[in-house]
């Protein structure tokens, strides 16, 4: 556990969850979710299949308009906001279900986020956006991201390539906004495990550059190695909230989520 | 008194005109839109089995339902199945196979207003002090009836219920067994023939002509989209709603305003709530 | 036994990456092979009004294959391209024609002015009268684009403006044949080729970010509404040219410019042409126009032929002539030396 993330009362939360429930039809996928993230930190999301993970996701990003309560990001008030404007307060996501721009060579991908407002404002990742060849730096934040030049990978259709390169798309997507935080909605999930390998330090790097991340995750042992604080979700509700130790500790937690013995595996 | 009268009428020919291609949408995700086509053809062919070949009026409408229900199976079988699961490639094929019917039919001399089929019993009667023809009422009755043997059908026979699994979840009916291509068939024949049966019952009231299909078409998107696509109460309520505005606009504005009514309303609707009045699918979209 | 000197490759081999803008051509041969058949396709349409010289009927069809093409490249764009099926290009045809002659009767503007006029205003027009709908995905989108033509007629019809259903009578002529159809060459070259320029920009690459993944897009912190309707205004302003000069050509405004013909024929073209090519759907309106021209005197007939064309073509063969011919062109061999 890096300690460079823990938590500090004197600091302004950057993304500020309150009391946040979202209904669909009869169901109740969110009920009363409170989160708050501090700049440089890496939150965790854990929880059984159907817990309301992605929801939760969705009502940040705006994806899915919450029926009750307020999300603020940066001390501005996001809820319900439409998603491009909230990725262009510099709050972006990846998507579970990874659909990259299938037609396109996995570069051109990154042509979108390069050439948003945001990263035509702010220079984007490595000031990418301003520059006058976007190309060439989509390149370098693939390579930097594990796309081998070498090979030829990130000129790649990226229908041709393989989940894990995927993932990494997804995520590549992201960092070429140059984002404040980034929500990942299960990266590792499909990967093998020396994808995993190479995705975990690749995570701890973003953290040490300043960035915050809110990863929602099954993979465990990996999560629990980067996250400094662990939220757990259960049908709707939260739980349990605290280090992984902590989250561990609790009984309920143990009932509803690590009753189950496969998950003791992976821990 | 008369446009409660005429409005319960109009409300129940247009969700006649509806239920074929509200069933076909809603078991196989398909917009048909041959639909119209089918309408036009299937009253054709009536009135080409009892003018030209001599035979009587039951027997004509008996065969002309049979030959839409197999032409639509065929249509499906040999020329949609092909483009099942791209929507855009469904909707132009589709339209294009209604267009070729429609156009070969006007072409092939389905012009003026010679093309008429009579009415299934003669006279009028006074109902509240309005006169209303008994054929009108012919068609309130087997509007009713269609509606509930459909829903006999679909919750009372297997097939009804594969159909109804399959309009559910089509994966999971097809881990159940269900065989999904077959049930499309089903499906589309069964809703050419609905689309037969409202021609059947509502040329009568006028002439077979081409623009029928058209509107026809028209009018049974226009319900099923304000009703929720693929849903069959929303399409019943639907057509209640479009069939009063229709009547009132008809009343108060003019007749040129009765298409512009429905084609409001498909646009309204779908602007303001894509899933329709009564639909559910935006909310299962939303939580993808 | 003789040693082998050369060897037998496929002309697009080495093209292929180079011309992705990494390396420049490296030979003339190279690059014959990438100008040859562009270089067909723009002089063979630029000759073709003087070859049809002594048949004045059939320039009248060139003018009226371009008005197709027009169209057809602006549904190829938009749905290929940006993702949004429009089955009402008569809605753009419609918009344009009676823009064109209404400035031409009314305010008695020369065509010359008219036709650009009616171009931008029209595009304006149609991307504000779309606006609502942007949001709306696929299937519905397609369903709310088709009722645009209809209910625009039928408003026209029952309100009884812009002379109802007679139609506006008496406007201008082009200067000369060769004006009108050079006009509309030129406009289609300039739009089919810009269009695939455009699509390979980086604005172009946002428009086929919204086709393919517009979530993504979103999440990109880009308004995908924004793009969408630039899509619309793009491709509605090739409509709008497209019955501007109609209206010109024909002297006369009326319903049937919103009719079915202008929404079918470039979905056909587009789809026997090939769909995302951009040249296919002028290759594609080229083979139906005339043959509608044929068939002219079996009336409804041409309409009933199009569509089986049409239904034969998206379930047989859906990749198109153009996509079908590039795949063949580029594998054809060469012999090169070792």
């Amino acid at each position: 556990m890096s300690p460079d993330g823990a938590q500090d009362t004197a600091q302004q939360p950057l993304l500020t969850v309150e009391n946040v429930s979202k209904k669909f039809g009869g169901i109740l996928a969110l009920s009363q979710v409170s989160l708050d993230v501090f700049p440089g930190e890496i939150i965790g999301i854990i929880g059984p299949n159907g817990s309301g993970k992605t929801t939760f996701v969705n009502a940040i990003t705006g994806f899915v308009k919450p029926d009750a309560g307020k999300v603020t990001f940066k001390g501005k008030d996001i809820t319900s906001q439409e998603p491009h404007k909230i990725a262009d307060l510099g709050l972006t996501r990846t998507f579970q279900v990874m659909r990259p721009y299938y037609s396109l060579p996995a570069y051109k991908n990154l042509i979108v986020p390069l050439f948003s407002p945001r990263a035509r404002r702010t220079g984007g990742w490595r000031g990418g956006g301003k520059m006058g060849s976007r190309d060439t730096v989509a390149v370098d934040i693939l390579e930097e991201i594990g796309f081998e030049r070498d090979s030829y990978v990130p000129y790649k259709v990226a229908s041709s390539l393989p989940t894990g390169y995927l993932k990494r798309l997804e995520l590549a997507r992201c960092l070429a906004l140059r984002p404040d935080l980034i929500i990942c909605d299960e990266v590792f999930s499909g990967l093998s495990m020396s994808e995993m390998a190479s995705m975990v330090p690749l995570i701890e790097k973003l953290q040490m550059e300043g960035m915050t991340l809110i990863m929602v995750e099954h993979r465990l042992r990996e999560l629990f190695r980067l996250a400094n604080r662990v939220m757990v979700l259960n049908f709707g509700c939260k739980i349990a909230e605290g280090t992984a130790q902590e989250v561990m500790e609790q009984s309920d937690v143990k009932e509803a989520y690590f009753g189950s013995e496969e998950v003791y595996e992976y821990v | 008194m008369d446009i409660l009268i005429y409005g319960i009428i109009n409300s129940v020919s247009l969700a006649l005109m509806a239920l074929g291609f509200t069933l076909v949408y809603g078991v196989s995700r398909l917009p048909n839109f041959a639909h119209g086509a089918l309408y036009v053809l299937t009253g054709y062919m009536t009135w080409l089995f009892m003018n030209r070949l001599g035979l009587n009026y039951p027997l004509s409408i008996l065969l002309s339902l049979v030959a839409s229900a197999c032409i639509g199976a065929a249509m499906y079988y040999f020329i949609l199945v092909r483009v099942r699961g791209m929507p855009i490639s469904e909707i132009i094929a589709s339209y294009a196979i209604g267009l070729a019917i429609l156009e070969g039919l006007r072409w092939g001399g389905l012009k003026g207003a010679t093309f008429v089929l009579p009415p299934f019993i003669q006279g009028s009667t006074e109902l509240f002090g309005v006169s209303v023809d008994f054929h009108r009422l012919v068609v309130v009755a087997a509007g009713i009836v269609l509606v509930a043997a459909l829903w006999l059908f679909v919750n009372g026979t297997k097939i009804g219920l594969a159909l109804k699994g399959m309009a559910q979840d089509e994966r999971a009916a097809l881990t159940l067994g269900i065989d999904s291509d077959r049930m499309a068939v089903i499906a589309m024949a069964l809703g050419s023939m609905l689309a037969g049966l409202a021609a059947l019952v509502l040329l009568p009231l006028g002439t077979i002509v081409v623009e029928a299909g058209y509107n026809v078409l028209i009018m049974a998107v226009a319900v099923c989209i304000v009703g929720g696509l693929g849903s069959w109460t929303g399409a019943v309520l639907a057509s209640f709603l479009i069939g009063f505005a229709q009547i009132l606009t008809v009343a108060y504005l003019g007749t040129h305003f009765q298409v512009v009514v429905a084609l409001m309303a498909i646009i309204f609707t779908l602007i303001w709530r894509p899933s329709g009045l009564f639909g559910w699918q935006k909310e299962l979209e939303e939580r993808v | 036994m003789s040693v082998e000197t050369r060897r037998k490759e496929r002309i697009d081999r080495g093209i292929k990456v180079r011309s992705d803008g990494v390396y420049a051509i490296s030979s003339w041969r190279e690059m014959s092979y990438l100008m040859v058949p562009r270089l067909v396709f723009i002089l063979g349409l630029l000759v073709l009004p003087l070859a049809f010289y002594y048949l004045p009927y059939w320039q009248r069809v060139i003018s009226i294959i371009c008005i197709y093409a027009l169209l057809a490249i602006s549904f190829d764009f938009l749905a290929n391209y940006v993702g949004l099926v429009s089955l009402g290009g008569g809605f753009y045809v419609g918009v344009g024609a009676y823009i064109a002659a209404l400035c031409n009767t009314k305010l008695g503007l020369s065509p010359l002015l008219t036709i650009p006029l009616s171009t931008v205003v029209g595009g304006a027009i149609c991307t504000v009268l779309f606006l609502p709908c942007l949001p709306l995905r696929g299937v519905y989108f397609a369903i709310v684009s088709l009722m645009y033509p209809l209910l625009a007629a039928r408003v026209i019809e029952a309100l009884d403006i812009f002379g109802g259903t007679d139609g506006i009578f008496g406007v201008d002529p082009l200067p000369s044949g060769w004006v009108e159809q050079y006009i509309l060459i030129v406009s289609v070259l300039l739009f089919a080729f810009g269009m695939r320029r455009i699509v390979d920009e980086d604005v172009g690459l946002v428009f086929r970010g919204v086709k393919d993944n517009d979530q993504a897009v979103k999440a990109s912190g880009v308004n995908i509404t924004t793009y969408k309707a630039l899509g619309v205004f793009i491709a509605s302003t090739m409509g709008c040219l497209g019955g501007a000069c109609l209206v010109h050509i024909y002297m006369w405004a009326g319903l049937s410019q919103f009719a079915l013909d202008f929404s079918i024929i470039p979905i056909a073209a587009t789809v026997v042409g090939g769909g995302g090519t951009l040249i296919g759907p002028v290759i594609g309106s080229m083979i139906l126009v005339p043959i509608s021209e044929l068939l002219r005197d079996f009336g409804t007939l041409r309409i009933a032929v199009y569509a089986v064309i049409l239904t034969l073509f998206i379930v047989f063969k859906s990749e198109g002539i153009m996509n079908y011919a590039t795949r063949k062109y580029e594998q054809f061999e060469r012999w090169v030396e070792i």
